[in-house]
């Protein structure tokens, strides 16, 4: 018999299998129970020793080639059953994908958090008070006495109510009630900043009758002006992450410090860009701060004593902050809610302020 | 505060430009709001004669010079002024110089086809006055080609904002001690050097200053024959440059001591007074028209001013129409009087007026300078208008046991000059700014003042010499000058030292550190807050920050639960009218905005406070998160197909994460009903810890609601309240509780039970979480069906229940026990299991 020939007529039938029905009857048909080839191997036992060992290789090597063959073609019609088949489920990719909503963080918010950040590296922590005041902490306490112009109607919004002391109810025109609190809670030393809403009855481009000031205070012994400066300084250089921040120092008057001062920053007159010193040419100065040595009367108002303890308090508008570094033009917009200037101006709630890697956001 | 150099020279004698000046004058404290040099505005324009005017040959208004600018070459200029002739010296714009009225830039051009060289201008155009009928005369004999700046006399103009601590400043002699301390020039002493007037008659008017009537002196004098009518050039020309305008002659002497030497005076025409002057508290009922027009109807909280029959004016803020000076006045009564600073204040603020004398009576008018101010305004007015003096009269004093009667002294040694002000300064540098500051540093000893021991023990016990003496040996006595009421303590000294020094030479001094890297100091209401807002901007909702004020209304529609609104005295409109007992109603009026402006779907929030009603009359803000989901959830799509719109769940969804990241326990929330009335009654819900504490409410807005707000598309919405979610318990650690995943997988079985169709799914879960506590360890409902092969009135819930085994598989026997467990669990509900 010539095995050869047996498997060269396989094979030509195995490649010519069109399907995979067909390539499983080829299969019973050689290598099935009742098959050729397996038919062929029991031959095998039958046979004499050396008629073996002259046939049973042939017939070994015939079993082989048509299970290679076998397999060989179920691949190629499954790859080609596999490409018809994902050919015909070709979606257009420039479809659009399913949109998700995107959210964002407010700048002053994020402002918010950056100064908490930058402070809480000098050992500032955080304090709070109510924004519903009484005139005590607003203003007498601070050495604002009654016939201060700020204590006038046309700055400040009252109620009609009166506390169970019958002092007058507010809406707080700074945070620096925080700094009586904060006395009067912690005790001295004390390093606190106290971020919040303030209200001035004020309204134009520049003022809005509720906005954002952050205040600061440091109670300690030995505290003077230059402790105060270089806190300013270490803190608006970490804000604007720039080293080339000048600042000029303007004595100034507040009720609540002596001496006071008002801090300037320069700044280029054609981008509004904070650095430089304002001296320079096409440079000016713009006022960021103010701020000075906490007044005797207050620490008293406090509840410390004056001739122990002494410290420095300062005082910015985190809106105003929020515009200088992230270019916002007007004020207004910071609270009328469109969506369309939260998706410009807005942050990404994964932009977190660390020192590591730089409180701001680039653009 | 507006003033000219050339007026700030009458007080100090420098060479400083005025850059130089305005320079200083930033340095210590005096803010220069702007500095207005007209020399700089009037470049390129020069003083001409007009040679030639000759017809223009294609315009009848217009005309032809030939105009002389000292250059030798007559150019030629085309002019419609009608006084435009052969002869005028005038001032001429030449190309390139800008018109200080209306900014614009001359160049060489051809009107009406004939060339013209530059522009002849009018007052107006130069905004020298208002005059535009022709252009500038000038007298024949001016220098023609001098630059026009120079010949007019360029003097640049300082404003500057003066503080509220310094009354000496509100007048330009106070200024210039400052600059001269500073080492800008030195201080001419004008109040000092002054000639007494002796009076010709004794002073006809009785003047009466009652007691606690807010003014304690008040001096007057009369002058008779007086000639009232424009004042001087000179004199106008200052009160221009500070911004006041000319009235007359008696008037703008007023003025001047008002800006020259901080001295608000006031004359009466003595004619139109009705027997004496009364300086009393006000009464009911009194009213009086003022100089600005305006009626007043005093109090008695104010200080007036009354003859016989009526309020004259408020003392020391504003005279009366009635008794004010005219062209015809011809005899005065000039007052010079002190009043209370606060009285001032108040009554200015009572009042709503604002002027000149309020400005300098409300800081502090030095009392010290009434005689030599009375004198000094009376020769000027005799120089000026001529008339008769009478001999003054004094009414009033000053108590004899305090200010100014008693000089103020305070105790200061000058090593707190580093110790407050940061910055060293030698003691003889510091004597010397005091010194020209007007502070003097006497050896208590050797003072005059004392009128025996006792006297000067006790004043010197008043101001603690020997306490300060104990801690600073080296310290002064500094007596502070009239002039500075604002000076009551030693860090005054120190910072009148620094600014005069130069705050610019205070070293930054680094604040000491703790050791190691900086400590965390976020409280943990902070760390809720950063998780809470960054949670929700994760998830796709954009942080708003709204006004803490409502409308009434929609403080109303919101208040229930609040304890009453709190509601300004003085809104500044009507929309900002209460403090929110809400964030929704902030939220749902910027989502109206945003519809509006064709946002097709919103999803915002705000985390801040809502204001309730507290203990004691204070307030209780609360810490709160507000959710607004508005109109489209998904827009229309090739996929899903028409848009689709928020719904509860998904308020619900927001509101469980997020109490979540607040840190609630989620997972033993209840949902109850009671969202308010501002939501869906059918669609809303709270989320309660316990019956009692609620968390967060959450639903569909009500329809009426969503009217109010003028909302036409379904919004879901959330509360919640953080200020309720529990403190986390015990001692913060960092190592979490031990934990292996169990070896044995869970295994699942549903099953599906008939119930009431009112039943919360809810209840039907919680029974069987609750059925077998042991082995159930997770129960969702996965289908709420209700039609076909349920009965009407019933519902069909099916729920998937996890089971872990612990130590060993569950046995079919296990199994059945459990099923047995849920079924009979959900059968005390009316559940009935489907087979």
């Amino acid at each position: 018999m010539d095995h050869a020939a047996t498997g060269e007529q396989a094979l030509a039938q195995i490649a010519a299998a069109q399907d995979l029905g067909a390539l499983e009857t080829l299969r019973v048909a050689f290598l099935g129970k009742q098959g050729s080839i397996s038919g062929l191997l029991k031959t095998l036992g039958a046979m004499s020793p050396d008629e073996r060992q002259r046939i049973g290789p042939q017939i070994h090597a015939l079993r082989e080639s048509v299970t290679e063959a076998l397999a060989a073609r179920k691949d190629a019609l499954e790859s080609a059953a596999l490409a018809l088949r994902l050919a015909s489920e070709t979606v257009d990719l420039t479809l659009p994908a399913p949109e998700a909503p995107r959210g964002s963080i407010h700048p002053v918010s994020q402002v918010m958090d950056e100064l908490a950040e930058i402070f809480a590296d000098m050992g500032f922590s955080v304090a709070t008070g109510p924004e519903i005041e009484d005139d005590w902490h607003n203003f007498t306490a601070l050495n604002i006495p009654e016939s201060h112009p700020a204590r006038a109607m046309h700055d400040t919004f009252y109620f009609p109510d009166k506390d169970g002391d019958g002092r007058a109810m507010l809406l707080r025109t700074h945070t620096s009630p925080v700094q009586i609190r904060a006395m009067l809670d912690q005790g001295a030393p004390i390093r606190i900043i106290a971020p919040g809403r303030v209200y001035r009855s004020d309204s134009d481009a520049t003022h809005t009758p509720m906005f954002h000031q952050i205040e600061g205070l440091v109670i300690d012994r030995g505290i003077h002006l230059g402790h105060l400066k270089w806190t300013l300084e270490t803190f608006l250089k970490a804000f604007f992450e720039r080293d080339d921040i000048v600042l000029r120092l303007r004595p100034s008057y507040f009720p609540f410090t002596e001496p006071s001062v008002e801090v300037d920053v320069g700044y280029a007159r054609d981008n509004g860009a904070v650095g430089g010193s304002g001296d320079e040419p096409g440079r000016g100065w713009m006022e960021v701060l103010g701020s000075g040595m906490v007044n005797r009367k207050v620490i008293a108002a406090g509840g410390l004593d004056p001739d122990e303890w002494q410290g420095f308090a300062f005082g910015t508008g985190v809106d105003r902050l929020a515009k200088l570094k992230y270019g916002m033009e007007d004020l207004r917009a910071f609270f009328d809610g469109d969506a369309r200037w939260n998706r410009h101006y807005g942050f990404n709630p994964n932009d977190v302020p660390t020192l590591s890697g730089g409180v701001g956001t680039a653009a | 505060m507006k003033f000219s150099l050339s007026w700030l020279k009458d007080h100090l004698e420098t060479e400083a430009t005025a850059e130089t000046i305005a320079e200083k004058l930033n340095a210590i404290g005096l803010e220069v709001e702007s500095l207005d040099d007209p020399a700089a505005r009037l470049s390129g324009f020069t003083v001409a004669r007009v040679l030639t005017a000759e017809r223009h040959p294609n315009a009848d208004k217009l005309q032809v010079l030939s105009v002389d600018t000292g250059s030798g070459e007559a150019l030629q200029v085309v002019c419609g002024a009608p006084n435009a002739r052969a002869g005028l010296v005038g001032v001429l714009g030449l190309p390139g110089a800008v018109v200080p009225a209306g900014g614009f830039e001359l160049k060489k051009s051809a009107i009406r086809g004939v060339e013209s060289n530059g522009m002849m201008c009018s007052t107006r155009e130069l905004e020298l006055g208002d005059d535009h009928d022709g252009i500038i005369e000038l007298p024949a004999d001016a220098p023609i080609g001098m630059p026009f700046s120079r010949y007019h006399g360029s003097d640049p103009v300082f404003d500057v904002a003066i503080t509220p601590n310094r009354p000496d400043c509100m007048g330009i002699d106070g200024i210039a001690r400052d600059l001269a301390a500073a080492g800008l020039g030195s201080f001419r002493h004008k109040s000092t050097s002054y000639q007494p007037i002796s009076g010709s008659f004794p002073c006809p008017v009785k003047i009466t200053v009652e007691q606690n009537s807010g003014c304690h002196v008040f001096w007057g004098r009369v002058i008779r024959g007086v000639k009232n009518g424009p004042s001087p050039e000179w004199l106008q020309a200052r009160l221009m440059s500070a911004g006041l305008r000319p009235i007359s002659a008696l008037v703008d002497i007023t003025n001047y001591f008002s800006v020259d030497r901080a001295r608000p005076l006031h004359v009466y025409d003595l004619a139109k007074l009705q027997g004496g002057i009364t300086v009393r508290r006000g009464r009911a009922g009194e009213s009086f028209l003022a100089l600005n027009d305006k009626t007043y109807t005093v109090t008695s909280e104010d200080c007036v001013i009354a003859d016989d029959s009526a309020v004259l004016g408020l003392g020391g803020i504003i005279g009366g129409e009635d008794t004010g000076v005219c062209d015809t006045t011809a005899d005065i009564l000039l007052e010079c009087a002190w009043f209370d600073p606060d009285w001032i204040a108040r009554s200015g603020q009572r009042h709503a007026v604002t002027t000149d004398a309020r400005q300098r009576f409300e800081r502090g008018v030095d009392p010290m300078m009434l005689s030599v101010s009375i004198e000094t305004a009376a020769k000027m007015i005799i120089d000026l208008c001529g008339g008769d003096v009478s001999e003054p009269v004094i009414a009033g004093q000053f108590p004899a046991d305090g200010y100014p009667a008693v000089q103020l002294m305070v105790p200061y040694s000058p090593s707190q000059a580093l110790t407050l002000g940061g910055v060293d300064i030698a003691p003889e540098t510091q004597r010397g700014i005091l010194g020209r500051l007007g502070f003097l540093t006497p050896d208590p000893d050797s003072l005059e003042i004392w009128n025996d021991a006792a006297h000067k023990a006790q004043a010197l016990a008043t101001v603690g010499w020997d306490d300060a003496l104990a801690k600073h040996p080296d310290s002064w006595l500094v007596r502070v000058p009239t002039w500075r009421p604002d000076i009551v303590g030693w860090p005054d000294i120190v910072e009148e030292v620094v600014r005069i020094h130069g705050i610019d030479r205070v070293t930054s001094t680094a604040l000491p550190r703790t050791d190691g890297v900086a400590r965390p100091t976020a409280t943990p209401a902070q760390k809720l807050e950063r998780k809470v807002r960054r949670g929700a901007a994760a998830r796709g909702l954009s942080e708003l920050v709204t006004w803490s004020f409502l409308p009434e209304a929609e403080g109303e529609h919101f208040a229930e639960g609040s304890g009453g609104l709190w509601m300004l005295a003085n809104p500044i409109s009507e929309d900002m009218k209460v403090m929110r007992p809400s964030l929704l109603p902030g939220l749902l009026a910027a989502a109206q905005r945003n519809l509006n402006r064709g946002a097709a779907g919103l999803r915002i929030f705000e985390l801040g406070r809502r204001y309730l009603r507290g203990d004691a009359g204070h307030s209780d803000e609360r810490l709160t998160l507000g959710i607004v989901l508005a109109g489209e959830k998904t827009a229309r799509g090739w996929a899903a197909g028409k848009p689709q719109a928020f719904d509860a769940f998904d308020a619900k969804a927001e509101a469980l994460a997020l109490l979540a990241e607040a840190g609630a326990p989620v997972d033993n929330l209840q949902v109850m009903a009671e969202a308010g009335p501002q939501f869906h009654p059918g669609q809303s819900a709270t989320l309660r810890l316990g019956p009692k504490t609620v968390l967060a409410r959450f639903g569909m807005v009500h329809p009426a609601t969503l009217k109010a707000f003028d909302i036409d598309v379904p919004v879901a919405a959330a509360e919640l309240y953080l200020d309720a979610v529990p403190a986390r318990k015990g001692a913060p650690g960092f190592a979490r509780a031990a934990y292996a995943p169990p070896a044995l997988q869970a295994v699942t079985r549903d099953f599906a039970f008939l119930v009431d169709a009112a039943l919360p799914a809810g209840d039907l879960v919680r029974a069987v979480k609750g059925a077998d506590k042991a082995n159930v360890v997770a129960v969702r409902v996965f289908d709420d069906f209700r039609g076909q092969g349920v009965p009407d009135g019933q519902k069909s819930l099916a729920i998937e229940v996890t089971l872990q085994p612990a130590e060993k598989s569950f046995t079919e026997a296990d199994l059945k026990a459990i099923a047995e467990r849920i079924t009979t669990a959900a059968a005390k509900l009316g559940g009935i299991l489907r087979g």
